[in-house]
């Protein structure tokens, strides 16, 4: 046998078409997803150009980020998202290129969409105009955001020049205690290891935790992969995956299944395989996580108090406690419990799926979203609104006091009509708190777990759902 | 594909004054949520260039006697800020073909080198020679010489280093990827049918 490899290095060897003569690898890559807000500059490029989309086969595009989640009739109010939509839906016909449309029933969040229609395989590379592409990673395949010129390279020519990434292995061990999810999990890692912690690594998540975990829970930590800086994150395949992948309109069928599963399964890293970094958390340390600043990784479980920056060792630490508290009008040193909100969000790629409104569903029934909180829940893709509403969640969401939106990605930027107003604080089950992110140049975002967003739902600051909710078993952090 | 070899840009100048101009500067965000880039060079500048009502403020680029620039001079840390390809998009759909400043933010020099537009550095004193010249007599013929790292204005030579990546990628036509990618297309086909999931 030669030497063990990690799955990263098998999926790169698997497609590396050349090396380039600026040392880089000419990366072929296996599926292109791609959305209207960054791919319509890419397309005019390939036109510039005089060329041709190589494999359009290999291309899937939906529509995110600019729909509204409160219209579905065309046009647009905003004439500039209609714009975008007509773009797209031009260049998907000229390129003879898939477009999951609204009028497909299959449009939704890019991320969430390729593993619903079972487009993201393991041991694949995939490449997106989009930071949270590292989603897909989740599948055990090698997933990556990319900028505009990427876009028209990939659409070219189905490949991108690349230097290789390393590989970070970051094992969860033990158990997770009741009440913490797979948000709190990658908050937590990303509060660690730190939002630059990344740069140049692909993060390789395993152990127990990651063995239990479903496909969907897996999507959560890897999505937020880039956020702690590592330009894709992944989970290696295993029945857990299979299972998902079985049945969905793109998976292999019949004996070409059989095959598909065993070539999957090889691309799994080997044991012993080298990493060129190793980091062991204990799941049992990981509580509720809330973000207090203006980055993913200024997070504190929810039983800490907020940072004062007068306690910070380091000059840097200090001024960007400073500037993060500066702008989320947060007291140094009080308990971030308490700290009333005046939006509830749930949705994203992050945890814009089936489970994630499940999970809310169970605990909010009966329960109403506090007076004078505005609170929306926006299903990921249109598939995910459909299971939704046929198990009665929209239902038991409304009647808490949620207002049970359209697919897209809704609040968790600012392309699109929901936005926050003036500095409202937002709890939000999305990926980035940066400064204006949620559509208000002043607008303030908290990062927490669904669950924890509907608790702050109902009690109308931040609380800890596992009080809120009496959720089993609950323990003192 | 072979792409143009870019030796040298033989045009007149602009001087566009001051340090740390940013990306934001060179194209307020809010222009940014297109379809194209190609509208992109009208709003070079903007905030700078135009009251809030559209009518102009005293601004280089505003000054008929530098209409038809093509080469933008400017001062130190050129272009940081965002990532964002907007940037070279405007400052190359506006007209301009090359850039001296005293030095550039690294991204922006990227992005602006695969777009086949040379960023030469330039001595802040030669800069200003050279904006002098220009002030003096707009039609002042300047050639950056890409492949001797100089330029070359009026009678006066002065020297203009730009990174041996870019340099070798400008001169050689190969300053966009996509040359060289797209001569890899055999091979990433042959790489692309080892793969069962890439059948069409
Ligand atoms: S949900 Fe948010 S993070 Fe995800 S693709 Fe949409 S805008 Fe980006």
């Amino acid at each position: 046998m030669s030497s063990p490899k990690s799955l990263f290095e098998k999926v790169w060897d698997a497609h590396a078409v050349r090396t380039l003569a600026n040392g880089q690898t000419q990366l072929l890559i296996g599926t292109h997803l791609i959305h209207e807000v960054t791919s319509p500059q890419a397309f005019g490029m390939v036109r510039d150009l005089g060329l041709k989309v190589a494999m359009p086969h290999r291309t899937f595009a939906t529509v995110d980020h600019i729909v509204p989640t409160d219209q579905f009739a065309e046009p647009y109010r905003d004439p500039l998202a209609q714009a975008m939509m007509d773009e797209l839906r031009k260049n998907c016909v000229e390129f003879g290129i898939t477009f999951f449309d609204r009028a497909t029933g299959k449009q939704g969040i890019v991320h969430i969409v390729g593993p619903e229609q079972g487009i993201t395989q393991p041991g694949t590379t995939i490449a997106c105009g989009d930071s949270h592409t590292s989603t897909h990673g989740a599948f055990g395949a090698v997933a990556f955001g990319i900028g505009t010129t990427q876009i028209r390279d990939v659409l070219a020519t189905q490949t991108m020049a690349l230097g290789k990434l390393k590989v970070r292995r970051i094992n969860v061990n033990g158990k997770l205690r009741p009440g913490v999810y797979a948000k709190d999990v990658i908050l937590h890692i990303i509060r660690v290891l730190g939002v630059n912690g990344g740069t140049g690594f692909a993060y390789e998540y395993g152990g127990d935790v990651f063995d239990r975990f479903t496909m969907e829970e897996r999507m959560t930590v890897c999505n937020m992969s880039i956020e702690g800086g590592a330009r894709a994150g992944y989970v290696n395949p295993d029945q857990t995956t299979f299972d998902y992948l079985k049945g969905r309109p793109y998976s292999p069928k019949g004996a070409g299944w059989d095959a598909a599963v065993t070539r999957w399964k090889s691309f799994a890293s080997d044991p012993g395989c080298h990493y060129d970094d190793v980091v062991t958390i204990n799941a049992a340390d990981i509580a509720p996580t809330v973000t207090w600043g203006i980055n993913p990784g200024q997070g504190i479980s929810i039983n800490e108090t907020i940072p004062d920056p007068a306690k910070a060792t380091a000059v840097d630490e200090k001024s960007s406690i400073e500037e993060a508290l500066a702008y989320m009008k947060l007291k140094p040193g009080a308990p971030i419990k308490g700290t009333k909100i005046d939006v509830a969000f749930l949705g994203s790629c992050t945890n814009g799926r089936l489970s994630d409104f499940q999970e809310v569903a169970r605990f909010v029934k009966g329960k109403k979203v506090a007076p004078g909180v505005k609170a929306i829940a926006v299903p990921g893709s249109q598939i995910v609104a459909l299971q939704c509403e046929e198990l009665g969640i929209d239902k038991v969401l409304s009647e808490a006091g949620f207002e049970w939106r359209a697919a897209g990605c809704s609040m968790c930027l600012a392309m699109n009509p929901d936005k926050l107003i003036g500095d409202q604080l937002c709890a939000s089950s999305s990926n980035r708190n940066f400064k204006g992110r949620q559509g208000s140049p002043t607008g303030r975002t908290l990062l927490m777990s669904p669950l924890m967003v509907a608790a702050a739902a109902v009690t109308g600051a931040v609380a800890d759902a596992r009080e809120v909710f009496n959720v089993a078993g609950v323990a003192e952090t | 594909m072979s792409l143009e070899k870019i030796t040298s840009v033989t045009g007149f100048g602009v001087h566009i004054p001051g340090n740390d101009i940013d990306t934001d500067r060179i194209i307020p965000a809010r222009f940014m949520k297109c379809v194209t880039f190609d509208g992109l060079g009208e709003y070079l500048f903007y905030d700078v260039r135009k009251h809030a009502d559209g009518t102009d403020l005293p601004h280089p680029l505003n000054d008929s006697r530098f209409k038809g620039a093509t080469v933008l001079l400017s001062g130190a840390n050129f272009g940081c800020g965002s990532s964002r390809e907007h940037a070279p998009q405007a400052i190359q759909k506006y007209g301009f073909k090359a850039i001296i400043a005293e030095n550039f933010a690294e991204i922006f020099f990227g992005n602006c080198t695969t777009l086949g537009i040379p960023c030469v550095t330039a001595s802040r004193d030669d800069i200003a020679r050279m904006a002098a010249a220009i002030e003096k007599e707009p039609q002042t013929t300047i050639v950056v010489d890409v492949a001797r790292q100089e330029i070359r204005f009026g009678t006066q030579t002065v020297k203009a280093p730009i990174r041996e990546t870019a340099r070798d990628g400008l001169v050689n036509g190969r300053w966009d990827s996509i040359g060289e990618l797209l001569d890899g297309m055999p091979a990433a086909k042959s790489t692309a049918a080892k793969l069962p999931y890439m059948a069409a």
